[in-house]
């Protein structure tokens, strides 16, 4: 099936990735070879085949639950905050959400 | 010297005849003349390096250096290094500094090389040609008017170029055999699962696979060995007894050392759409496996050809998953003006995200999406296990595939950039390693009329990276291929 301008448009917003109708169009443009490419993987017959979602068939490992480094003085808070755009007290700052 | 292998460096210190200051300083000045031509690194850390060269010989004189100790190196940029800028590629992450140390980059730490700098790259390693770069192109030390390949293009043109004995990358669909194949030099991607993915800047987390690069098969297994390991942090890590990868390199010593090996050689890799200097170089390299004692054995893996759609499917769905954390709110940029939360996102990663990675999180969006998710995901992970399956098959009649690394050589840069279906062409052959987890080297094997490199890759099943590197290895010592220097960067 052919991809719409709206159909990026969809996912531009699903994706959070601001995009204007010009760039929507080249996107839509650029990316019809690549669903051409994928359309042929649709033909395959693969009744009764297993997804194969990972390329080893071993289980999740699990562990204890239990806490295993402490930080009593937020040290790796304030490390790892300096990176963040904007920061105050300790919390991460983004425009108000609640009115 | 300085422009020798691991191997070599590495006997050349023990042995007291040179220093790793000297060598890490000499090699520091290599890369500043070099850099502004090739763009391979985004930074380089010359003072870091020369401590970690003082601590080396310091080591090295009291016996207790490893055979990696005091020898440089370089990162890719989506490898986390404590302290050290790490923008893998992308305007998003410009002015970070990594928090932590990737497991790789801790372990070849402690083995005591010498990192000197964090290289150039795809953005977010969605590429093949280095130019989705936020820092612009590599160029290729064989030709610089060329692209040096991609994603791990920066560390592939300073391996190359004889900057760095050794470099790591990343292989999510050929993003390190791919750029060693169009720069001369080898690269190697172990099985997935051998070294943890723990530190790296994660793009599709059921393919990524830290890696090396190296101009022999043999530095290869060097770093592969201290690389390799078991790491809880990685859920997907393996928990096997350590291997010594060196160990079968020398192994069937005489005239026919590869006797006993059984080369596949599958008929969709040798059909049309391979430039005729590369099937001819690919030949040769097949009758001087025979000469050394090695059986072929033809076969066919009829699914193989689905897997770029497979993986440009399965990739951009990981991705779009993993690059959601690239908000503006914890780390890396944020736009500077926006009207409210939601407009904040969307104009944050529509600035900090180049038009590729934009376009792949919109495929990965839109085949996970409601209504489409059985027709492209769980399509493509169905006919991922027929590929694997077809590999599992081969692997009862040999013991190792082999055939061309990519379909041409070098391209221009600028050629390909506009046809995205072009540019993934790259990756034809070096894909269905990542989707079935397996390991694959690609190592020199000749030059085309052009005088570009042209790359032999070599695949084994899961865990025989020892065998894959004991293949390469003898077809190394009876060829010269991986020693030539591009000429403009010669000592």
């Amino acid at each position: 099936m052919a991809l719409s301008v709206d159909d990026v448009q969809r996912a531009a917003h699903l994706a959070r990735i601001e995009i204007t109708a010009a760039e929507a169009i080249d996107v839509r443009n650029k990316l019809e070879g690549v669903f051409r490419l994928i359309e042929r993987m649709r033909a395959v017959d693969t009744t009764g085949i297993v997804p194969m979602s990972h390329a080893q068939d071993v289980s999740l490992p699990l562990r204890e639950d239990r806490v295993t480094e402490s930080d009593p003085h937020c040290h790796q808070r304030d490390l790892y905050q300096r990176y963040a755009p904007a920061v105050d007290n300790g919390l991460y700052l983004v425009p108000k959400v609640i009115e | 010297m300085i422009t020798s292998s691991v191997a070599e460096l590495s006997r050349a210190l023990h042995a007291r005849r040179l220093s790793s200051v000297e060598l890490t300083g000499a090699l520091l000045d290599r890369i500043d003349a070099a850099n502004p031509t090739l763009n391979a690194f985004l930074t380089v850390d010359r003072e870091g390096a020369l401590v970690h060269a003082r601590a080396a010989d310091a080591r090295i004189a009291a016996g207790t250096a490893s055979r990696l100790t005091g020898i440089p190196l370089a990162h890719k940029d989506v490898i986390m290094t404590e302290g050290l800028r790490t923008t893998c590629g992308s305007r998003m992450l410009e002015k970070f500094i990594a928090p932590y140390s990737a497991f790789v980059a801790e372990r070849l730490a402690h083995a005591g090389m010498v990192l000197v700098g964090k290289t150039n790259m795809d953005e977010f390693a969605m590429g093949s040609s280095n130019e989705n770069s936020y820092f612009g192109p590599v160029r290729n030390p064989w030709n610089t008017t060329c692209v040096a390949g991609g994603s791990s293009g920066g560390s592939a043109a300073a391996v190359a170029a004889r900057l760095v004995p050794a470099a790591t990358g990343t292989d999510t669909g050929g993003s390190i055999r791919q750029p060693a194949a169009l720069s001369g030099i080898c690269g190697l991607k172990p099985t997935y699962g051998v070294c943890s993915r723990y530190g790296l800047i994660a793009f599709a987390s059921s393919l990524d696979t830290p890696g090396a690069f190296g101009q022999t098969a043999e530095d290869c297994a060097l770093l592969l060995n201290a690389m390799a390991g078991h790491d809880s942090r990685d859920s997907t890590s393996v928990d096997r007894p350590a291997e010594d990868y060196t160990r079968l390199l020398g192994a069937n010593a005489g005239a026919k050392p590869l006797a006993g090996v059984r080369i596949g050689l599958p008929r969709e890799y040798f059909g049309a759409g391979t430039e005729p200097g590369i099937v001819q170089a690919i030949e040769a390299a097949i009758a001087a496996f025979r000469s050394l004692g090695a059986t072929t054995v033809e076969l066919s893996l009829p699914n193989v050809d689905y897997s770029l759609p497979v993986y440009y499917v399965i990739s951009p769905a990981e991705a779009s998953s993993n690059l959601a954390r690239f908000d503006g709110v914890r780390y890396g940029h944020r736009a500077a003006k926006y009207d409210d939360l939601m407009d904040m996102y969307k104009k944050t990663r529509a600035e900090g995200f180049g038009a590729e990675v934009k376009r792949r999180i919109l495929v990965g969006t839109y085949v996970l999406s409601h209504g489409y998710y059985d027709a492209y995901y769980l399509k493509a992970q169905q006919v991922r296990r027929l590929i694997a399956d077809d590999f599992q098959r081969a692997y009862q009649s040999c013991d190792v595939i082999v055939g061309p690394t990519t379909p041409t050589t070098a391209f221009c840069v600028g050629d390909k950039i506009d046809d995205p279906v072009q540019m993934y062409l790259n990756d034809i052959f070096t894909i269905a390693s990542n989707l079935t987890g397996t390991p694959a080297i690609s190592i020199p094997c000749g030059f085309d009329g052009k005088g570009l490199p042209i790359g032999l890759q070599i695949q084994g099943n899961a865990f025989a990276e020892a065998r894959i590197l004991n293949v390469a290895h003898r077809y190394q010592q009876t060829t010269d291929w991986h020693r030539r220097i591009p000429a403009g960067f010669a000592p």
